[in-house]
């Protein structure tokens, strides 16, 4: 052990550009099934010390490791890369390890809840299946004819452009969950299917874009969409969600006439 | 505190329909979004003309009698102008509404009353309308002549 880490942990409040700590309340929304509570949901609130550099992520670690172990969510990297940690803090859909605490107002207390219109199984985790589902159903992979080239599919950096806003999306699934639209019956392909979509039928490399177009001109595709551009500000990779949408919207009606 | 999820029982899960319904697939949905856009330009174009022709020009409001909307219907030239717009704003609107109980409206069971109401009045508003506009006769036979458009009495 180095003796940094040896230093007793009061001085760290006094020194030189040391990081404010605070105190933080989470209000988080529970579900327990088997616990007392039965299948009703509940608020539980916790308190714990955090830092000026401390993520929501961070205090649900915190609370999970020192004060309630029954306490679930998910994370896998915890670095906004994975897509896991998806949930509604103070009512806008976020990621927990990419918000500061010092972000949403840690003066008042702090409400995190599951993301909307997935069903819940415990607490902050949701079934992602309906999600996967539709993200499925739009073929996420390369589709060619022909005979494979010996080397790389070349492309223009210009080709490359058209698609790139697209690629970025981590299926965390934010954006779907906050689209008023997924809330009422789930029946929407939602946001994140429709971007992952755009992603190869703008992709001068597929030849896939017919069936992808067919497939979203669904009375459950495209057409539902009403740009209220929740997803776009859902989004945590800074996708023009609600733009990608309304391009597959125009790609169908040209094809249609 | 505790309000109850609706994760349990009373939704079905999301996407759960598309499995054994047949599908949903079709150009309806893209035509009916185009209608919107087409129908509402038109729209805003027949709606104000109308409303400048019956309020603004000549005495203004206050020249709409009975004598006036004969004047205008006996004219095939007005007669489509409110055909049309009767029949584009009927579909618009039944369409919108059409597609807000889509968005609102979370039992298959409100959905379904909910349409057959909106097609009803629908029909009922579109083929009254439409009637009226075409058998309107300008010069009933005992009405009296100041009530009349200047046409009936010739």
């Amino acid at each position: 052990m180095t003796a940094t880490l040896e230093a007793p942990a009061g001085d760290e409040q006094t020194e030189v550009g040391a990081i404010p700590s605070f105190e933080v309340t989470l209000k988080i929304r529970r579900y327990s099934p088997e616990s007392e509570h039965g299948d009703e949901a509940y608020w539980d609130e916790y308190t714990v010390l955090a830092h000026g550099t401390d993520r929501v992520l961070d205090a649900l670690h915190k609370i999970k490791w020192e004060h309630d172990g029954s306490l679930t969510f998910r994370r896998s990297c915890a670095h906004g890369i994975c897509g896991s940690d998806a949930v509604r803090i103070n009512g806008r859909n976020r990621l927990a390890c990419k918000t500061l605490l010092k972000d949403v107002n840690p003066d008042k207390p702090i409400t995190v809840e599951p993301i909307k219109g997935l069903p819940v199984i415990k607490d902050l985790v949701v079934d992602m299946e309906p999600f996967f589902a539709s993200y499925r159903e739009i073929m996420p992979f390369l589709i060619t004819t022909g005979n494979e080239p010996s080397k790389e599919r070349l492309q223009s950096a210009e080709q490359r452009e058209r698609f790139d806003d697209t690629t970025k999306c981590i299926l965390c699934a934010a954006c779907t969950s906050s689209c008023p639209v997924f809330w009422t019956d789930g029946q929407y392909f939602g946001p994140a299917a429709i971007v992952n979509a755009h992603r190869f039928i703008f992709d001068s490399r597929d030849e896939g874009a017919t069936q992808r177009l067919e497939i979203l001109n669904d009375k459950e595709g495209v057409w539902r969409c009403r740009t209220t551009f929740n997803c776009t500000e859902a989004c945590p990779r800074g996708i023009e969600v609600t733009k990608a949408i309304q391009e597959v919207k125009r790609a169908m009606i040209t094809r249609a006439f | 505190m505790a309000t109850s999820t609706r994760t349990s029982s009373s939704l079905a899960a999301p996407r759960s329909r598309s499995v054994g319904r047949g599908t949903t697939r079709g150009n309806y949905e893209l035509y009916s979004w185009v209608f919107m856009r087409a129908s509402g330009v038109v729209l805003v174009v027949l709606v104000f003309a109308h409303l400048f022709v019956n309020l603004m020009v000549g005495d203004g409001v206050k020249a709409i009698d009975f004598a006036f909307v004969g004047g205008k219907w006996a004219s095939p030239f007005w007669q489509i102008w409110d055909l049309l717009m009767l029949w584009l704003a009927m579909i618009h609107g039944t369409n919108g509404v059409r597609t807000i109980i889509n968005d609102y409206a979370e039992r298959d069971g409100t959905r379904l009353v909910l349409k057959l109401a909106l097609y009803t009045a629908f029909v009922v508003v579109t083929v009254l309308g439409t009637l009226v506009i075409f058998t309107f006769d300008p010069c009933p036979a005992d009405a009296p002549a100041n009530l009349l458009a200047s046409f009936c009495t010739a």
